[in-house]
């Protein structure tokens, strides 16, 4: 028989438990020290080569000048209140919507017929529209009917666009989590004496939100990042005011520090949401 | 307590019959098992008669009013009729207690605080008043199947139907939930149930139907049935299952 070799010798005869994990122990040892040695070798290689590219010192001066970043992060850090600002205030807005859309594509009453109708227009139209597209339109032509003051203010009309936007995808998450109640939960509910609407509200749907939790996390993380798409109809956000920056510096700098700034935030989301989903995946199997 | 009388049910899926004019008659306080091959359409009669599935011909009577009348509010007939599934379908987001008290909650509005001392008394008669606060994941199948049952009787139906509730438990959790059944029967509770517990049919029931070809094709007194069947088709039956 073939030997592993990974893991360095064990002695001949019946094993000890001390053996065998010994024996587990040289082998994650090695497992560390090798992707260790990989990992260093592609970050000196990284660190070496890149400064010797031609135009790496130019490069270096106007995206990475430490000088900048410390100059501009306290304001760009105060604009980037503002996107968090809006992203609060249209998470919940866009939670709400996206379950009446969703539940609005699910009736079954012919009287409700238009609502179904307009459900399954309302998620096809949105989807199909571009996030900036939408912005533009709702947050230029909204405004531009010569509404007063505040009815003028681009961050109601930015963020209705958002909310627009994002609760087509979330009605659609929403209603693939409630398809995926399988229907012998229905039924079982039906079989009660309970009503199609109690049916949804008491088993259905708090069995599909909970399903559906981890896709909406990764729905979350994309309008934190698309809150800055408002920065083109006004609003002073981290990415305008980088912008501004950009131009009164002459440098690129401010741009690196709102992503930073940005992955602050959506790197742990991420991890989290991925968490969520692992865990899930976990559960159900 | 009711009776039930299914007259000439017919029922298909598509171009599948799976009953063709089924004759059926339980009394007051009777237990009645429906036996047939696997697809001889038992859990589809059940289903029928809860108004879970539209029949296509025939009359379904409880106590005597035709209850597939396509114009009959189904929830009101639903929660006269208790059903129990092969595969518990619990509502896994919910405590035993919350499972069984759903029901009497919304269909008959009364509080939780109202219903709080009879579900316990139904808690501690199958054995379970120590597994109210669990979630459904918490319980072995053989409990999840009596809170099935507790369940529905929370509701006080009139009748009560079984599909196979036995079929999806390990052996030595059988038992238990066939004693449930013993004790209702003891209580005088009308009884349908589809099963392939021949002994237990053969112990418990008052009548057995054996079901064939979306008939039933013979019934009769549990002993009558499984020792002198009158049908040839019948006696294959019990004889392939005496043999498996
Ligand atoms: N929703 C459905 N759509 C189409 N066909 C169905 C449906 N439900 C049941 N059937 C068919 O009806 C027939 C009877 O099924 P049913 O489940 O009632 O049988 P059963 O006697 O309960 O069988 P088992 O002993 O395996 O539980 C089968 O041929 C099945 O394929
Ligand atoms: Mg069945």
């Amino acid at each position: 028989m073939a030997l592993l070799e990974n893991g360095g010798a064990v002695p001949a005869g019946p094993l000890t438990k001390a053996d065998r994990d010994a024996y587990a122990r040289r082998l994650r040892n090695r497992s560390l020290a090798v992707a260790g040695g990989s990992t260093a070798a592609v970050l000196i290689a990284i660190v070496v080569l890149v400064p010797l590219a031609p135009g790496w010192e130019a490069v270096r001066r106007s995206f990475f000048s430490g000088e900048v970043f410390v100059e501009t992060f306290p304001t760009l850090l105060r604009a980037f209140m503002l996107d968090v600002a809006i992203f609060l205030w249209c998470a919940p807005a866009i939670a709400v919507v996206g379950l009446a859309i969703a539940l609005c594509r699910d009736v079954r009453n012919p009287a409700l017929y238009p609502l179904r109708l307009f459900g399954a227009l309302y998620t096809d139209i949105f989807r199909g529209i571009p996030v900036i597209l939408v912005v533009y339109l709702v947050g230029f032509g909204i405004p531009g009917l010569g509404l007063p003051r505040p009815w003028n203010s681009p961050y109601i009309w930015g963020s209705l666009a958002l909310i627009l936007t994002y609760s087509a995808y979330v009605a659609e998450i929403f209603r693939s989590g409630i398809e995926s109640v399988h229907q012998s939960q229905r039924n079982a509910a039906l079989s009660l004496g309970l009503s199609d609407r109690d049916t949804m509200r008491y088993v259905v749907l708090p069995q599909a939100i909970r399903r559906v939790v981890p896709a909406n996390m990764n729905m979350l993380i994309a309008l934190q990042k698309d809150v800055a798409l408002l920065s083109f109809i006004g609003p002073v956000e981290i990415f305008r005011q980088a912008g501004v920056y950009k131009s009164l510096l002459a440098n690129f700098t401010p741009y690196v520090v709102a992503a930073c700034i940005f992955l602050a935030i959506t790197i742990p989301a991420t991890r989290y949401a991925d968490y969520l989903m692992a865990r899930q995946a976990r559960e159900r199997s | 307590m009711a009776t039930l009388d299914l007259i000439g049910v017919s029922k298909s899926f598509g171009a599948t019959q799976v009953c063709r004019g089924i004759d059926l008659s339980v009394k007051d306080g009777e237990m009645v098992c429906l036996i047939g091959a696997s697809g001889s359409g038992k859990s589809t009669l059940l289903r029928c008669i809860n108004l879970l599935e539209p029949i296509d011909e025939g009359q379904i009577l409880l106590d005597g009013e035709d209850i597939s009348r396509p114009d009959l509010d189904p929830q009101g007939v639903r929660r006269r009729i208790g059903i129990v599934f092969q595969s518990f379908n619990l509502f896994p987001h919910m405590t035993a207690a919350e499972n069984v008290m759903l029901g009497p909650r919304r269909v008959y509005r009364r509080s939780r605080a109202d219903l709080l001392p009879d579900i316990t008394v139904l808690f501690e008669r199958f054995g379970l008043a120590d597994r109210m606060y669990h979630y459904p994941d918490q319980l072995s199948g053989g409990q999840q199947q009596r809170v099935a049952i507790v369940r529905a009787l929370a509701m006080r139906p009139e009748i009560m139907l079984f599909d196979e509730i036995t079929s999806a438990l390990d052996p030595e959790l059988v038992g238990e939930v066939l004693d449930v059944l013993r004790q209702l029967r003891a209580e005088g509770m009308t009884m349908v149930l589809a099963t392939h517990e021949m002994s237990f049919a053969r112990e418990a029931a008052d009548r057995v139907a054996f079901l064939h070809d979306g008939r039933v094709l013979e019934e009769g007194p549990p002993a009558q049935l499984f020792e002198t069947p009158r049908h040839e088709r019948t006696r294959a039956f019990l004889s392939r299952l005496a043999r498996a």
